[in-house]
């Protein structure tokens, strides 16, 4: 393999998160290197999406620390999460139904327009110099992720499959060093399963994105990633390359129950 | 136009295809050669951009080892840098091999060790794929190049070039013998073999036919006479490369006439690419033109009453006029009006849709068109024509003029080409345009020209009373029924075929007491139709088995057995017995060809059991069969099939329905 697993970028330690009394997450700990596929995975409500939002800064842990390159990161809100690069998906389809497919990756540009509000009103001068720059970079992602045929067609006309690649090429458009997928492939047809498990490695090898994914589809977990954290009911219960997961008993337990 | 184009001097040496393009880089630098969608953007390359891109690919080929008379594999969907590499080859003296890209490798595998394949341009990591797949069997082949790098950063092998590093080598190689492919030019003879392109294997194992420079620039200059097309035109270039019409249209006619060839972005984008490049010039097979008018039929049954009563009075008005229009014969003043009006209101804006608007000449051929489709493009004024030909002949027979548009013909013999019928009713032709021979297969050359040079073509047909070629049938398909009558399974199937639930139809009679027929029903169409009465099913198997689906098929067998009846060659073969198919025939299951055309003993073979059902009499079949998936894997389907008995008539009835 040529794509070289770097350094760790994201180290998250001792993470806690509560909800009044309910706790999401307890005391997890453990690190995202660069250019690596990173899964999360756990059975229903064991604080997967939860930690996503804690790395993208939707929510803020009570106790623990999150180094992100190297640098501890104080509160962090979400727009500062992704100028810093972090882009995510989704598990319910957040895209605008009633706009184009092509209009809804331009808003992943948003962060990287220079131009005032007023500017790109008028489309003028800078503004549309800079709007055909993003624009060139958004047809790369098209065309990477082969939706060329339906660029013109508003979201909400197509189907499950397609508006989740659409979403996905719209975090791509923000170009960013960690994306975010959560649950990318729930809902699949087989098919649909494959495509986006090759978009997902085609990312990862081409443009060399950390990539941290929660699925639920065992085999494409185990397939794509090169190491999986397993979550339950809030506490982490494995941590390693997909092999190791597998034979982790307390995993095993997690997901199929044992006999008493 | 035509004739200022190049002077008496100039044409003589415009023998062959580099020629020709080094002719237009000098005549016409500027002007657009190429089109290509990227980046949702038209990008324009000019004729001499693309002289210089051809010397590079020739320059870095030669670099490489390729040497006259060596031939390059090219298979991919239509690139612009796929057409460059042909044209590089032909430089070198060398002969391009055109291979269908959806073939899979072992198909390819085939042909590559047939042509002696050293060289191969592919388009992808899809086509790079099948390459090294196949690779082991191919111990000949030495240099794979490819044109999108994409996904292949990690593919190491010596053997495997990148087209741009191609490119490089070839201006580095240009600035240190900046004469040699001028020389390399020189070397070439019209005579020599300009490429080749592989039959699709109707019957038996493709066969590659060698067809010279000059002959396919003879065809080539016939049809651009013919139609005066001239440097101003624009085509889209959307059919497979490795197709003996693209080969014509997209190469050949815009080299000898210096138009432009405009390339889609992608197989599902067509049509939008269509819409927006608005060619002048267009071809296409009867099965695009009738996807198309399915579409928009569709549309309108979804449409407000009010626009389909406008649509339905306009296309009547145009059904009634609308050709005569086209082909310049009197029409009343009353109708010219209304026509004028329908033009506003529903012509004009249909075929903007359409992406027709511009559209001077358009042709179809492959397969026969029905006459609803037919009328319906000319009655809306669009120019659509048909022509007859074959690879072995570069597509170039029969032509119909402007004007004289008939629409059970494929009109007359074309520029220099001559046709004569054999006395079982074959048809003959001959013209420079005739291949040079089978490669390495002189038995099959032997077999395919008769001793007076006539190109046999296998299909049986005759002239009308103008002097228009009229095509039945494959003549080894026509058979007789055990009554005696004459079964031309092609004739009936393709009436069957123009309804527009029927996507395919295989009809069975030769030695039989009767006849009886294969459906496959055009799930888009049926699928539709199935939505409106609210219908559920789960699937094509399931939507073919529906007691309403047969009764919606029965119909239109009844209404062809009605119209055979009045033929009296055709009226014994009204079809008896049919059913509807459990599953699409299919080219990855050896069901059709890669041009979509029905293998029929093959057919006959492998549903054997269902044949037997027919003329046993039974009422349903179990079968089961193997289907074969894009990438490879198989699976069974199984089905109770029902057969069903079709009301016939008695001979010259009128249309009792």
């Amino acid at each position: 393999m040529a794509r070289q697993i770097g350094d760790v970028i994201v180290d998250l330690q001792n993470i806690s998160l509560r909800f009044g009394g309910v706790k999401a997450l307890t005391d997890i700990s453990f690190n995202v290197k660069e250019h690596e596929i990173r899964s999360i995975i756990g059975p229903n409500g064991a604080g997967k999406s939860s930690m996503l939002n804690v790395i993208n800064g939707v929510y803020h842990p009570q106790e623990g620390q999150i180094f992100f390159k190297g640098a501890l990161r104080k509160k962090m809100e979400p727009h500062e999460a992704a100028e810093q690069g972090i882009a995510r998906t989704f598990q319910n389809i957040a895209l605008f139904k009633g706009m184009t497919v092509l209009d809804n990756i331009m808003t992943g540009r948003n962060l990287k327009m220079k131009c005032n509000f007023l500017q790109h009103a008028l489309y003028w001068g800078a503004a549309q110099k800079e709007e055909i720059a993003h624009r060139i970079k958004v047809e790369e992602v098209i065309e990477f992720l082969e939706i060329q045929d339906i660029r013109k067609t508003p979201v909400g006309r197509l189907p499950y499959g397609l508006q989740k690649r659409v979403e996905l090429a719209r975090a791509l458009a923000a170009e960013p060093h960690i994306l975010l997928l959560d649950e990318p492939m729930a809902g699949m047809n087989v098919e649909e399963k494959q495509d986006m498990c090759r978009f997902i490695l085609d990312v990862n090898d081409h443009y060399g994105t950390t990539i941290v994914l929660i699925e639920h589809d065992m085999g494409v977990v185990m397939d794509i990633s090169d190491r999986v954290v397993v979550l339950d009911y809030g506490k982490k219960i494995g941590d390693g390359v997909p092999e190791e997961v597998k034979n982790n008993p307390e995993v095993i337990k997690a997901y199929l129950g044992t006999s008493h | 136009m035509s004739n200022t184009r190049a002077t008496a001097a100039d044409s003589a040496s415009l023998d062959t295809f580099p020629r020709l393009l080094m002719h237009h880089a000098q005549q016409r630098p500027n002007r657009p050669a190429m089109r290509e969608k990227e980046y949702g953007i038209w990008q324009t390359y000019t004729w001499a951009e693309v002289a210089e891109r051809v010397r590079s690919i020739a320059s870095g080929l030669a670099e490489l080892g390729f040497k006259r008379g060596d031939r390059l594999a090219v298979v991919g969907d239509n690139r612009p840098r796929l057409y460059w590499s042909v044209a590089a080859a032909q430089c070198l003296g060398g002969i391009p091999v055109m291979m269908y890209q959806d073939a899979v490798a072992q198909e390819m595998a085939y042909v590559m060790q047939d042509a002696e394949i050293r060289f191969a341009c592919v388009e992808d990591q899809e086509q790079v794929d099948k390459m090294l797949e196949i690779k082991g069997d191919l111990p000949l082949l030495e240099h794979v190049i490819y044109d999108d790098p994409r996904g292949l950063r990690h593919y190491n092998q010596r053997f495997l070039h990148g087209l741009d590093e191609v490119l490089e080598m070839g201006r580095i190689h240009h600035q240190n013998h900046p004469d040699f492919l001028g020389n390399e030019i020189d070397k070439g003879s019209p005579e020599d073999v300009s490429v080749m392109l592989y039959t699709s294997g109707t019957t038996g194992k493709p066969k590659g036919v060698c067809q010279s420079h000059s002959a396919f620039i003879a065809a080539a200059q016939g049809g651009c006479s013919f139609d005066k097309l001239t440097d101003q035109d624009d085509i889209l270039s959307y059919l497979p490369m490795a197709w003996v019409g693209d080969h014509l249209f997209s190469y050949a006619q815009a080299l000898v006439a210096g138009f432009t060839i405009n390339c889609p972005e992608s197989g599902e984008t067509v049509m939008g690419d269509l819409r927006e490049i608005g060619p002048t010039y267009y071809f296409a097979p009867p099965r695009v033109f009738e996807n198309l008018l399915t579409q928009v039929m569709i549309r309108m049954e979804d449409a407000s009453s009010i626009k389909r009563s406008v649509f339905q009075h306009f296309m009547d008005v145009a059904k009634r006029c609308g050709a005569d229009i086209l082909d310049g014969k009197p029409v009343s003043a009353a109708d010219r009006l209304q026509y004028a009006l329908g033009n506003i209101l529903v012509y004009g804006p249909l075929k903007n849709v359409l992406g027709m608007s511009r559209i001077r000449v358009a042709y179809t051929a492959g397969a026969a068109i029905g006459p609803d489709l037919f009328r319906f493009y000319r009655s809306i004024g669009i120019n659509l024509k048909q022509l007859y030909g074959q690879t072995e002949t570069c597509a170039y027979v029969c032509l119909q003029p402007d004007g004289q548009i008939k629409l059970d013909s494929v009109g007359t013999p074309a520029p220099n080409v001559e046709v004569k019928l054999a006395d079982n009713g074959e048809i003959l032709v001959k013209g420079p345009m005739l291949l040079k021979a089978y490669y390495k297969r002189p038995d099959a050359t032997a077999e395919s020209i008769n001793a007076e040079g006539y190109f046999m073509t296998g299909d049986a047909g005759f002239f009308d009373e103008d002097g228009h070629l009229k095509i039945i049938d494959r003549a080894k398909d026509v058979g007789k029924l055990t009554g005696g009558g004459m079964f031309a399974p092609n004739y009936i199937e393709n009436k069957l075929k123009f309804f527009q639930h029927i996507k395919e139809v295989v009809c069975f009679g030769n030695k039989r007491d009767f006849v009886t027929a294969f459906v496959n029903i055009d799930l888009e169409a049926v699928g539709n139709w199935a939505e409106r009465k609210g219908m559920a099913y789960a699937g094509y198997t399931d939507l073919a088995s529906q007691p309403q689906v047969y009764e919606l098929i029965r119909e239109c067998v009844e209404q062809v057995n009605a119209d055979l009846a009045s033929d009296p060659n055709m009226s014994e073969s009204q079809i008896k017995r049919f059913l509807v198919l459990h599953k699409e025939l299919d080219a990855d299951d050896g069901e059709l060809t890669r041009t979509r055309k029905v293998r029929r003993n093959f057919v006959a073979e492998k549903y054997e059991v269902l044949i037997d059902a027919f003329y046993a009499g039974r009422k349903e079949q179990f079968i089961e069969t193997q289907v074969t998936y894009e990438d490879g894997r198989t699976n069974k389907v199984s089905a109770n099939l029902r057969i069903e008995d079709a009301k016939t008539f008695p001979p010259q009835a009128r249309k009792a329905a």
